[in-house]
């Protein structure tokens, strides 16, 4: 199933959540947070959908004022994949986990709140992953600035 | 070295007494130089040109190098590779694990200067020279064998010159183009504010 298959199917299951085809990338939708996890969980384990792989989850900063959550999740059984893509607001990223649907999403959620500052709630274990643990600031956001670096000169 | 650093200040005070420290030195310096042991670790790239270069190609062994997997018996530390931030304490902590007399080698721009990581990179440890002295520094991103082992003989080459009680002779700088080292002699405006590429 494509995006836009998928998108009467999720409107119809979930009516309080707002989705809509992103206008950037033909792959992804876009959807409220509201829907995390019961979207996600739907998606796992309803079998015309059965995405049993989270290939990737990471986020975006869009400065000023949002910050983009995006999934890629995939069907080894129907071999189809889609993109999930979630708006928060950058100055309290809030998300439920959904390391309790993929193992993988708990490594990845730790590496996102490490470097994005992406709260996600309901996580087992959020600690920094790549930086130090008393480090602070969240280094790929847009803002952020830090006494050891030095900006290129032009 | 500790007591060895005392013997000069008794010896030179008797008659012919340099003489005596001569081949003290000579004999000292030549067991050191002829089996520097490093330390086996790698932080990046530049490890794979450590671990090439201890191959079978290029024979780190004849040098009397051999790798140690313990800083306790190391006498050389080859820090090899982008030391991060996050790194760093656990390297200067290595570097105090090992016994003196200890020698450092910078391999490469990460180690020298920070590299490509000194724009615009915040988790970068800009030159190992901040946290534990360097004798001899490597040019190369990463550098070749060649420049590894031409560094080391440096590295021979400067602790063939140390004099018990004296301090070390400043700091080698390996170019990055191939060719002989030279060995500073802390007179020339070059020896005390090197170069950095890039």
């Amino acid at each position: 199933m494509s995006p836009d298959e998928f998108l009467p199917i999720l409107q119809a299951r979930f009516p309080e959540v707002e989705f809509r085809l992103d206008p950037l990338n033909p792959q992804a939708l876009k959807m409220s947070a509201s829907g995390v996890p019961e979207v996600f969980s739907w998606l796992r384990d309803a079998p015309e959908a059965a995405m049993e792989y989270l290939e990737f989850s990471t986020a975006v900063d869009h400065p000023p004022d949002c910050l983009c959550m995006v999934y890629y999740l995939y069907s080894y059984t129907h071999r189809h994949r889609l993109a999930l893509k979630v708006d928060l607001p950058r100055q309290a990223p809030t998300v439920p986990t959904l390391s309790h649907l993929w193992e993988n999403a708990d490594w990845n959620e730790r590496e996102i709140y490490d470097l994005f500052g992406v709260f996600f709630s309901g996580h087992p274990d959020l600690r920094r992953l790549m930086m130090p643990e008393d480090w602070e600031g969240h280094p790929l956001r847009k803002d952020y600035s830090h006494p050891n670096l030095t900006p290129r000169p032009d | 070295m500790g007591l060895m650093d005392r013997i000069p200040a008794y010896v030179d005070r008797l008659p012919g007494g340099s003489v005596v420290m001569a081949p003290v030195d000579w004999a000292i310096n030549e067991v050191q130089a002829s089996s520097m042991w490093y330390m086996l670790f790698g932080l990046a790239c530049c490890a794979i040109e450590l671990m090439a270069t201890g191959a079978a190609r290029y024979d780190f062994d004849r040098l009397g190098m051999i790798f140690r997997a313990t800083p306790r018996q190391s006498d050389l530390m080859i820090v090899a590779g982008t030391l991060t931030l996050k790194m760093a304490p656990r390297v200067k902590l290595l570097h105090e694990q090992m016994a003196e007399p200890r020698y450092v080698i910078a391999m490469g721009g990460c180690t020298t200067y920070g590299g490509p990581f000194y724009h615009d990179g915040y988790s970068v440890l800009k030159g190992v020279d901040k946290i534990i002295p360097v004798d001899v520094y490597i040019a190369g991103c990463p550098p070749r064998p060649e420049a590894l082992i031409n560094g080391c003989l440096a590295m021979q080459e400067k602790i063939r010159r140390n004099k018990l009680g004296q301090p070390r002779g400043p700091a080698i700088h390996i170019p990055p183009t191939a060719g002989r080292f030279s060995i500073p002699t802390g007179t020339a405006e070059t020896d005390r504010n090197p170069q950095i590429p890039g």
